[in-house]
């Protein structure tokens, strides 16, 4: 597999274009491509399987489109876009509004992959996304359509996890709806976000399961029971498979935050990038970090060498945040277009542009093109 | 002397915004209809690459979508009832609230 490791690629989804980075062994990172310009991309997804890009766009006044490609970004072909079924019970019936996760569904079948989506439908395809189903158990769920929208008028699905040991086994992060979880690849759903709590809900309705906002989870590759929430109201973890959550109360300058990434081979490490609190969302007194647990949320390194530290106003979205399987590359990226990478696990950080778009989504990636 | 009659049979045609074209080929489509729905269906039917582009997932004019019939403004975008005649141009544009 090593020839796949290098050169290593990285995948900027932005208001935009998407963006390909890589870099040879122990080179420098550059921009090798620039596809879409000019339109916003939502989500990359290199996969890792057979090769292939997926690239979600957003376009203002033409609807929501998926593209792919085989041979590293050079030629895309339309796919389909996810589509609800035309309402036949006299409602208005429901619409792609946004792509806001697309990941593989089993390692074992490339082109089995999961789609989330704006308004809060998830998507299933077999094809490498020729054709999409649209899960309606967890659609035609009552407790589905309690889902209210986070920062969008509409509620939506924008974390994925797919359990290693089982890929029947999938959570779901949803802004608002909580977590969710399926034990048989989809037929019957549980909501699973027992312990956290929505402060931004009467008292009665915080500990209400289905009406909390995990900005984005992430499972730990290297103990999948073991769940990070960067949640609107701070911090969870779990580490019983999402049976219940606890908060972690302090975590550097602020547990407010969009991003978190968990380390590939280490359980206890996990990296977060705070911001204030709520619809604040600067960095706390203008100085940009990043905040590393390594001992399972017990306690929190702060991190700032290399990050702007004078009047620095980013943030970063729930999917700009993300980590090599080696561990210590790291790379986040901001609404005000900078990109940073560290080499190190966080300890020192590079400047690689300042002058992007506003960044949506970043991936690592290896291609075998 | 031999005269030779010709008859042209006139359609409405329906006319795609450059900027869609920068996304997905739609030449003017020039098809049969007595609406603008019609002419629409019709366009796509031809062109099924093109109609998500303008129409969501039901089948209704995207929001940011405005389409002209001979220079007027669709007055029914939820249906889009509005008629056309035979020698109709039908515009199918960005609505500058999507920015």
């Amino acid at each position: 597999m090593a020839e796949k490791l290098y050169p290593e690629k990285l995948y900027l989804g932005t208001r935009k274009g998407l963006f390909i980075l890589s870099r040879p062994r122990g080179g420098k990172w550059k921009i090798d491509r620039v596809s879409f310009l000019g339109d916003p991309v939502t989500i990359v997804y290199p996969d890792p399987r057979d090769g292939a890009i997926y690239a979600a766009l957003s376009l203002g006044h033409f609807g929501v489109k998926l593209h792919r490609s085989d041979d590293g970004g050079k030629n895309w072909t339309p796919c389909a876009a996810p589509a609800y079924p035309t309402a036949t019970d006299g409602t208005a019936g429901a619409s792609t509004e946004y792509i806001w996760a697309i990941e593989a569904a089993d390692p074992k079948s490339p082109g089995s992959l999961w789609c989330g989506t704006i308004p809060g439908g998830l998507f299933h395809s077999i094809d490498g996304g020729a054709n999409w189903r649209l899960i309606e158990s967890l659609w035609n769920d009552p407790k589905r359509k309690e889902w209210v929208g986070g920062g969008m008028d509409k509620p939506g699905i924008h974390s994925i996890c797919v359990d290693p040991r089982d890929s029947a086994h999938v959570r779901l992060g949803i802004s608002c709806g909580g977590v969710w979880e399926t034990r048989d690849s989809g037929e019957t759903w549980k909501c699973r976000a027992e312990g956290m709590i929505a402060r931004y809900m009467p008292p009665d309705r915080q500990a209400d399961p289905n009406i909390q906002d995990p900005h984005r989870l992430v499972q730990s590759p290297a103990d999948p029971r073991v769940l990070w929430a960067q949640h609107h109201n701070g911090i969870f973890h779990s580490t019983d498979g999402s049976a219940s959550w606890k908060e972690i109360e302090s975590a550097g300058p602020s547990t407010f935050g969009f991003a978190v990434a968990a380390h590939p081979t280490d359980a206890k490490t996990a990296w977060f990038v705070p911001a204030v609190k709520d619809e604040t969302r600067v960095p706390v007194d203008g100085k940009v970090c990043v905040t590393r647990t390594r001992d399972g949320g017990k306690s929190f390194d702060v991190l700032r060498k290399g990050l702007p530290q004078e009047h620095a106003y980013h943030i970063v979205f729930r999917h700009a945040l993300d980590v090599r399987e080696d561990g210590n590359t790291l790379a986040f990226a901001s609404t005000t277009g900078s990109l940073w990478t560290t080499e190190d696990g966080g300890d020192e950080w590079r400047t690689f542009s300042t002058d992007l778009p506003p960044v949506y989504c970043v991936r690592f990636g290896e291609s075998s093109v | 002397m031999w005269s030779v009659s010709i008859t042209v049979k006139v359609m409405p045609t329906a006319h795609f915004t450059a900027n869609l074209r920068r996304h997905v080929d739609c030449p003017p489509a020039s098809v049969a209809g007595d609406t603008v729905r019609q002419v629409l269906d019709a366009a796509f039917a031809a062109n099924p690459a093109a109609r998500g582009y303008v129409l969501d997932d039901q089948g209704n004019l995207r929001k940011h979508i405005a389409v002209f019939v001979d220079g007027k403004m669709v007055a029914d975008r939820e249906g889009l009832s509005d008629p056309v005649n035979q020698d109709s141009e039908i515009y199918i544009m960005q609505a500058l609230s999507g920015g």
